[in-house]
């Protein structure tokens, strides 16, 4: 990770010097060693507190949509499943391809700070992954973790390691592939019955604060205007007198960005409330993978999503309250 | 004490096409075909029309059961809305029952406008099945609630 950092600030500074790029986005450690926050660098001093490392989870996509407004060509850093939502948002028309420059950086898995401290980890300064290993580098010494327990869940059921657009590349050591069933989860769910599955989301949607931090980490979630700012709405308070507030909120949201999510798992990521939020937007995946064939958003640039689509041989919507099961 | 021995009468809001489901209603009315009282119908311009939202805000002030009609595919006004349509409800159907909400309360039906024996059956049917489903408790906002039987 060190030496991939080293090229990345070298590269930087150079297309900085050379006037190609005329800022850079990237990570700097915010106020813990763990917080690695997305940050705009202007000049090559101050590209010294660019940091690249396993807490560098932070999905910089979204952050162009109001970079490429601006004057000149920003350089940014896309891990490998951040070039998805980039994709998808020059698809929606959001960023503007010509005003950036891409260079993909290699990804091994983030960690979770989260698991580092339940799994006793007190005093975070640092992490280091050796490949098999995460080393987390703490005020009271080193801890050793499995890397499969401490990574985040978006990781954890990675997409693969090929990123989908670039200008350049920075790969130092190139990661093997390792294809997970992200819809263990939700088949899990599934198996429930009608009763569990609400008792479930119930006990899950309650513990929602509505700080909105799901929808204003989410690359799909780029309305100027939301919904839920609308005070007529009815859903728009932070706090929740009812139930129905949580449901209303996580099913549209889910919903709006049903066919365009490219399951990036910042939602989760973000959530304080360690609510699962990658459950609802991969259902919606798994269904439109079942009846509408297998599509994943951010692919590519030009296709059409499933629900922008049709055949006239779809699926009648009686199927679910047909499928059988109680109720 | 007083026991209350009232029946359950469900809420139901149908959503129906303007140019087919909506005459499929006032045609049934005017063969004088019997359907049940508790229908609200909401006239849309198209199935299309019909957002999420709209289902769940349906379920927020009340209602017991949503139906959408539309024409049947192929015989869009629009050519193509409830194609569209079609795509949308399926999903959002499975994602409601995902969450644990009772299955039965949703439902999809293409009615024509030539087919008002069609909307009474299918009304009665619907009917029938969410009064066997009971009040809606799982997708319903308290407030609305109190309001309503404070009225």
């Amino acid at each position: 990770m060190k030496k991939v950092l080293d090229i990345m600030q070298k590269r930087a500074k150079q297309l900085l010097g050379e006037g190609i790029v005329n800022r850079v986005i990237g990570w700097k450690t915010g106020e813990f060693g763990y917080d690695q926050t997305p940050a705009v660098f202007t000049s090559a001093a101050e590209l010294s507190s660019l940091v690249y490392d396993s807490f560098s989870a932070p999905n910089l996509s979204k952050y162009l949509i109001e970079e490429t407004k601006k004057e000149g060509k920003a350089l940014v850093f896309l891990k490998p499943c951040d070039t998805y939502s980039f994709n998808q948002l020059i698809k929606e028309h959001r960023i503007d391809r010509e005003k950036v420059f891409v260079i993909g950086v290699e990804c091994s898995g983030k960690v979770d700070i989260n698991s580092l401290k339940s799994r006793g980890a007190v005093g975070v300064i640092g992490v280091e992954d050796n490949g098999e290993k995460v080393i987390a580098h703490t005020l009271y010494g080193d801890m050793e973790f499995a890397k499969d327990d401490v990574l985040l869940e978006k990781c954890r059921s990675c997409k693969g390691k090929q990123h989908m657009v670039f200008d350049e590349l920075i790969i130092v050591n190139p990661v093997k592939e390792e294809k997970n069933d992200r819809f263990i989860g939700v088949d899990a769910l599934d198996a429930m019955t009608p009763d569990e599955r609400f008792e479930f989301w119930r006990g899950q949607l309650l513990k929602c604060i509505r700080c909105n931090a799901c929808r204003n980490v989410c690359p799909a979630c780029s309305c100027i205007k939301c919904v839920f700012d609308n005070q007529n709405s009815g859903v728009a308070s932070k706090a929740s007198p009812d139930t129905f507030e949580e449901q209303m909120y996580h099913v549209i949201r889910a919903f709006h960005v049903a066919g365009r999510c490219t399951d990036c798992g910042e939602c989760t990521r973000v959530c304080p409330q360690d609510i699962p939020l990658h459950l609802l937007n991969r259902k919606l995946i798994k269904d439109m993978n079942a009846f509408y064939g297998e599509y994943q958003a951010g692919t590519d640039t030009d296709s059409r999503a499933p629900l922008t689509n049709y055949t006239k041989e779809d699926v009648e919507p009686n199927v679910i309250s047909d499928k059988g099961g109680d109720k | 004490m007083q026991v209350e021995n009232k029946e359950f009468k469900p809420t139901i809001v149908a959503f129906c096409c303007n140019w087919c489901s909506y005459a499929g209603a006032d045609l049934a009315g005017t063969g004088r075909m019997q359907y049940p009282a508790n229908v609200k119908i909401i006239r849309v311009p198209c199935s299309c029309r019909v957002n999420p939202t709209f289902i769940l805000r349906a379920f927020q002030r009340g209602a017991d059961g949503v139906i959408m009609c539309g024409c049947h595919p192929g015989d869009c006004h629009y050519t193509s809305g409830n194609y569209y349509a079609r795509r949308r409800m399926t999903m959002l159907f499975d994602f409601l029952d995902y969450l644990g909400i009772e299955k039965g309360r949703t439902r999809v039906e293409w009615v024509s406008a030539a087919e008002g024996a069609r909307f009474a059956s299918v009304m009665n049917e619907f009917v029938k099945n969410v009064t066997e489903l009971g009040p809606n408790k799982r997708i319903t906002d308290l407030r609305c609630k109190m309001e309503k039987e404070g009225e």
